[in-house]
């Protein structure tokens, strides 16, 4: 039996009839065309579909679409602020965070948790938080150097790292 | 993967689910932070025809200290039992243990409730209930049950829940004076799973004689376990690294310890009595620095 259930999702809300066994992350990408958010493993590992709910760092790929339904949910779609990208996603293309980009997303919305939890993070708490992300290609050294830089750039904005959530 | 199709429910309290747990007939799975059962939905391991959430149910979500016991609701996820102040304040090693469970993403959904029930043999929680004594309340129409951790692992993914019942909360007892506990853990490089998990909590006298121990061992056989005749070589002695080293080697005692794809059973048995000995030892250190865990209050 379908469900209909209404998400917050970029600061938008959206009523959807779904079937219970869609997961949040197909509810994004093929049901409201936020293909942003990427599937890699579809098996909770490598966090490529990381999205924030509530204010959390979640794995889509692992969460049923009527889990979601009351919650505000944040994608990589919903960073940039009037064509200006998120100081995380610039740190991203300046310190070589990525190459192929399919990890990205979910990288960055990884990194915007770290950051509020550790505003001025070591480089092991940044590793320690990238845990349940894996990129194939960077080898992550220019990913955690881009955190450090978004770290710095926030702390000098005074910005705190909630912005565009 | 896309799990088979089923019904959603979302009662709002236990009475409710108790309700629903009864009605709807045998083909029900109870849905906490999802962190296992969804995987295994999306493998079609399990297809169930209904799932209930529990994410609704505000009683199941309790942090709290109550008559010297910390009492988690089952719903607590692993990264609120890693960040609470009130954890922090009661028995900050356990918001250690949460701390190292699978990665940030998982921590903000999993919950204990979840992991207990679901009983997984590389869980890290396991190893620290048993070394905790904790006691989980188990509700049913009939009313409630409490199981204490050494009835409560039974066997691959078995739990001692009944059908009809419902797994509400965790209590914690707070730990006695002069009390040092750590939780050492193999992680596997992958899945951040405990190859081997040793939670060893230790009371000492001021000489520095081990009083009481608990030790717990996960990881390595089919369920969670008490190193028993480990610590019955330990309790009345100055745990010096000798004795630690002597009374490790009964460590895989009791545990039907099997290879798998990636270990031996040899292998395992080898980390088993290094893990215990190490945790032992870190321990001790702990407990000769002074670095207590909280005390509860005197009765
Ligand atoms: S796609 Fe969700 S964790 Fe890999
Ligand atoms: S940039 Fe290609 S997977 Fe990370």
């Amino acid at each position: 039996m379908k469900r209909t259930i209404s998400v917050t999702v970029n600061g938008k809300v959206r009523r959807e009839s779904v079937e219970p066994r869609l997961l949040l992350v197909h509810f994004l990408r093929d049901v409201l065309r936020l293909t942003g958010t990427h599937v890699g493993c579809d098996t909770s590992q490598c966090g490529a579909c990381t999205v924030s709910m509530n204010g959390l760092a979640v794995k889509s790929c692992t969460i049923l679409a009527v889990q979601a339904d009351g919650a505000e949910i944040t994608t990589i779609e919903g960073l940039a602020r009037d064509g200006a990208l998120h100081p995380i996603q610039a740190a991203f293309r300046e310190h070589h965070g990525l190459q192929c980009g399919f990890c990205t997303p979910g990288m960055i919305m990884a990194a915007k948790q770290l950051l509020e939890r550790y505003p001025a993070p070591t480089i092991e708490q940044i590793r320690d938080q990238l845990d349940g992300n894996i990129c194939r290609c960077t080898g992550y050294h220019g990913i955690i150097k881009a955190i450090e830089a978004a770290a710095r750039a926030m702390a000098e904005k005074g910005q705190a790292p909630t912005t565009g959530s | 993967m896309f799990p088979a199709s089923f019904d959603y429910h979302k009662p709002g309290s236990i009475e409710e689910a108790l309700e629903l747990l009864t009605t709807l007939g045998a083909d029900v799975k109870l849905l906490a932070g999802g962190h296992s059962l969804v995987p295994a939905l999306k493998l079609r391991l399990t297809q169930p025809k209904h799932l209930i959430d529990l994410a609704g149910i505000a009683a199941l979500k309790t942090v709290a200290v109550r008559e010297n016991r910390l009492v988690l609701g089952a719903m607590t996820t692993h990264w609120q039992v890693e960040s609470s102040p009130v954890v922090k304040a009661a028995l900050p090693y356990l918001c250690e243990v949460a701390g190292l469970i699978a990665d940030p993403q998982v921590r903000n959904r999993g919950t204990i409730g979840g992991s207990l029930v679901n009983a997984d043999p590389a869980a890290d929680y396991p190893a620290s209930i048993l070394a905790l004594d904790a006691e989980m309340v188990c509700v049913g129409r009939g009313g409630r049950r409490i199981v204490h951790a050494r009835d409560w692992f039974q066997g691959l993914l078995t739990a001692a829940i009944e059908e009809h019942e419902i797994l509400s909360e965790i209590r914690i007892p707070l730990l006695p004076p002069r009390t040092a506990a750590t939780y050492l853990k193999l992680r596997h490089p992958a899945s951040r799973f405990a190859v081997v998990g040793v939670a060893a909590i230790v009371t000492v006298t001021q000489d520095q004689r081990c009083a009481e121990v608990r030790i717990g061992i996960t990881g390595v056989g089919s369920c969670a376990k008490r190193a028993g005749s480990v610590e019955q070589q330990l309790v009345g002695h100055r745990l010096d690294a000798t004795r630690i080293e002597a009374a490790s080697a009964a460590a895989c005692d009791g545990l039907e310890i099997d290879g798998d794809m990636h270990f031996s059973a040899e292998d395992k048995e080898q980390l088993c009595r290094t893990y215990v000995r190490r945790a032992l030892l870190r321990t001790m250190h702990l407990a000769e620095s002074g670095a207590f865990q909280p005390t509860r209050n005197a009765p």
